[in-house]
């Protein structure tokens, strides 16, 4: 190899920098979408890359379920302080009051469907131009079929069928009045690049992803942590598992993964192993449907 | 681990989408969840068997109609390598959804049906692939299975598509005999393929050499950002954020800043945070400057002794993108890399087809025409030929009351 080549993680790297800086120099108010997980974790420390020595052009803004680890809410407000940046959280609750919103109901009531509602308000209520997310094109085969520049209308709304031609590594965010465009920095990277990336940099995480001990019911081979959020019936068993988690969303639509790693080697030997995907492995809420996330993503979701 | 980004044209008659399936099932990419989804849909249409096409179309209406509209992007890796696959359609209705999955793409796959040979879709994909400057092809001749395995199939194949590609003046082509439904020739050797002496497939992607496509030779710098921290402690600090597109810049570089034309010197160079000696592409970097000169985005810093061209008036082969047709007089914006200027589509000179390469008048373009044009711009801009340096002379344009993507240029 020469002096000149680089390794597929710099590559990767590389084009995630040149688009945060394509988002500053092409918008006004640009907004970096920060939920605690993972991806977005590895979105500031690549907006690091991209702007230190100066400050983010834009805040983080977190839509807060109320039905988000404490784990992961503890992890966004000391990485933000100790940053040095600024935080904006909108709740989900309080949008369900003032648009008498319908809470929905079940056993794992998820709010997530509810949180385009607040998106799209705290959109509205910042006039954000951009917004950057952490969304991956290896997730899910909707996601794969999406720009790294999204344009939504004002609604918030993606048409896979309107979708802009993307050359080259030429972005045009040119929009109109009332649209706004999503921005997907780490659509080339798979989840275990991310998990490469995080063990090189050296990258600290919340500490649900490491393997600890929980109270858990087994929902259709699914571990579900026991909290306040969810419903249990007579006929759940509440199991002790040392678990950690894969993704980390709302309480109610996640799943643990039983796994003893509690280091990231560990981590990374496992996923490297699994048969099942992230998503598939952790997320309740997909199975719904064969189109679910490309409707969620019709009607404003990331 | 290095990185290769390919291209799969084909349509789903050829097997593409079975390719693609086959490479991530053999290559250990598929899971369990999303093989049971898609063996659920599979039963669902009665094939009674996995279609591994299902993996790779995504959306509803694609699923529905079992065609590919738009690219998809699907990865995978080896110990070796990681891959990016731009998986495109391959009608010629959306040739702008193939072009745009070719443009960044370091190698294409064009799939042949070993019954049918080189047809006329062939051509297009191969012309497009010509084009986009794509510098490494591969020439799959799929449904080996469906021809007995023969030899004489496959040499009468070569030779057809070994015109096609002298015609194009394509370099770099290797064929490979293969059956994606059966993994011949995808993995591991196939012992039905014994007289071909080549790489199964997935071994030749993992070894194709792709770090010398490259471009060291030209250093280009588009400035994307200034940083400027405006602090107590870093109260001079002035950064010029940007990715080193191609060439190799070293502090203490006599550079030029284009279009002004004014001159300086690197003072240093900043990468992940670090001063370093020197950077290069694809690196994104920090440029310091010695003179405090007048540095905004959309300029672009190069070396004294390696400019680039820099003109109003361009020649530009354009696959337009637009519904609403080209007319010629109508006015864009043109944007490459980070520079945008208006600019008027003076002349079309002719109108190229995709299929047969023939040029014939025209005073306007459709969907998916591929023209050639003469553009100026509102001001003069730094570009390079495409054919010389892809990553300086490609360039969209941009209607400026839809703001939508309406054109790919390749400057000549």
């Amino acid at each position: 190899m020469s002096k000149y080549s680089l390794d597929y993680l710099d590559h990767l790297e590389s084009e995630a920098i040149h688009i945060f800086r394509e988002v500053a120099g092409q918008f006004e108010r640009p907004a970096l979408l920060f939920s605690g997980g993972k991806d977005s974790i590895t979105l500031v420390q690549l907006a690091l890359k991209a702007f230190r020595p100066g400050k983010f052009p834009f805040p983080l803004v977190h839509i807060d379920t109320g039905h988000n680890f404490p784990e992961a809410l503890q992890y966004r407000d000391e990485l933000a302080k100790r940053l040095g940046e600024k935080l904006i959280v909108r709740n989900v609750g309080d949008t369900i009051k003032t648009k008498n919103l319908t809470e929905p109901k079940g056993k794992f009531a998820s709010r997530n469907a509810l949180q385009t509602f607040t998106l799209l308000d705290t959109i509205e209520e910042f006039k954000f131009d951009a917004c950057i997310g952490g969304a991956r094109r290896d997730e899910e085969k909707a996601r794969a079929k999406e720009r790294i520049f999204s344009v939504r209308d004002e609604f918030g709304q993606w048409d896979p069928k309107l979708q802009r031609p993307e050359l080259w590594n030429t972005y045009n965010g040119k929009i109109s009045k009332g649209e706004n465009v999503r921005v997907f920095p780490i659509s080339n990277w798979t989840e275990l690049d991310v998990w490469n990336y995080i063990r090189r940099e050296k990258i600290e995480l919340p500490s649900i992803y490491f393997s600890h001990e929980r109270d858990v019911i087994d929902h259709e081979g699914q571990l579900v942590a026991v909290s306040e959020f969810i419903k249990l019936d007579e006929t759940d068993k509440v199991l002790r598992k040392n678990v950690r988690y894969r993704t980390v969303g709302d309480m109610t639509c996640t799943a643990a993964v039983e796994s003893r790693a509690d280091n990231i080697d560990d981590i990374i030997s496992e996923i490297t192993a699994t048969k099942t995907s992230e998503r598939g492995e952790t997320r309740i809420d997909d199975k719904v449907s064969e189109a679910a996330m490309e409707d969620r993503k019709k009607n404003g979701y990331f | 681990m290095d990185l290769l980004r390919f291209i799969t044209a084909g349509s789903v008659d050829d097997g593409k989408s079975t390719l693609i399936g086959r490479l991530l099932y053999d290559s250990k990419s598929i899971m369990i969840d999303q093989l049971a989804a898609i063996e659920k849909q599979s039963k669902n249409k009665d094939q009674g068997e996995i279609d591994l096409a299902l993996l790779t179309d995504g959306l509803r209406a694609e699923r529905e109609q079992g065609i590919t509209i738009d690219v998809a992007y699907k990865y995978f890796s080896t110990p070796k390598r990681k891959f990016i696959i731009a998986d495109a359609p391959g009608h010629i209705q959306y040739t702008r959804n193939m072009v745009t999955g070719a443009s960044t793409a370091d190698l294409a796959i064009i799939l042949i049906d070993a019954r049918n040979g080189v047809v006329e879709q062939t051509r297009r994909h191969s012309i497009i692939t010509s084009l986009l400057n794509i510098p490494h092809v591969v020439v799959a001749i799929n449904k080996m299975d469906l021809v007995d395995y023969s030899q004489d199939v496959y040499n009468n194949i070569v030779i057809d598509y070994a015109e096609v590609a002298k015609s194009l003046g394509l370099k770099d082509v290797t064929y490979i005999p293969l059956s994606a439904a059966f993994g011949d020739n995808i993995v591991e050797r196939s012992p039905k393929l014994a007289w071909y002496e080549g790489a199964p497939l997935l071994q030749f992607l993992e070894s194709v050499e792709v770090d010398k496509d490259i471009n060291l030779a030209d250093p280009r710098f588009p400035v994307q950002y200034v940083i400027r921290p405006q602090t107590e402690d870093l109260h001079d600090y002035r950064g010029y954020a940007g990715k080193v597109i191609s060439g190799i810049y070293k502090k203490g570089d006599s550079i030029t800043v284009l279009p002004s034309g004014r001159t300086s010197t690197i003072s240093a160079i900043e990468h992940n945070g670090k001063e370093v000696e020197e950077v290069f592409a694809p690196q994104s970097a920090i440029l310091h400057l010695e003179d405090d000169i007048d540095i905004s985005r959309g300029d672009i810093i190069v070396k004294n002794d390696n400019l680039p061209k820099l003109t109003q008036e361009l020649e530009v082969v354009l696959c337009w993108m637009d519904n609403k047709p080209l007319v010629t007089g109508n006015k864009y914006l043109l944007q490459i890399n980070s520079k945008v200027v208006k600019s008027v589509i003076k002349e079309i000179e002719y109108k190229l087809d995709v299929n047969t390469l023939q040029k014939t008048e025209a005073t306007s373009a459709a969907l998916n025409d591929v023209i050639k044009v003469k553009i100026k711009t509102a001001s003069p801009i730094p570009y390079d030929s495409y054919s010389d340096l892809r990553e300086n002379g490609g360039a969209i344009l941009i209607d400026e009351t839809s703001h939508v993507t309406v054109g790919a240029c390749m400057i000549q």
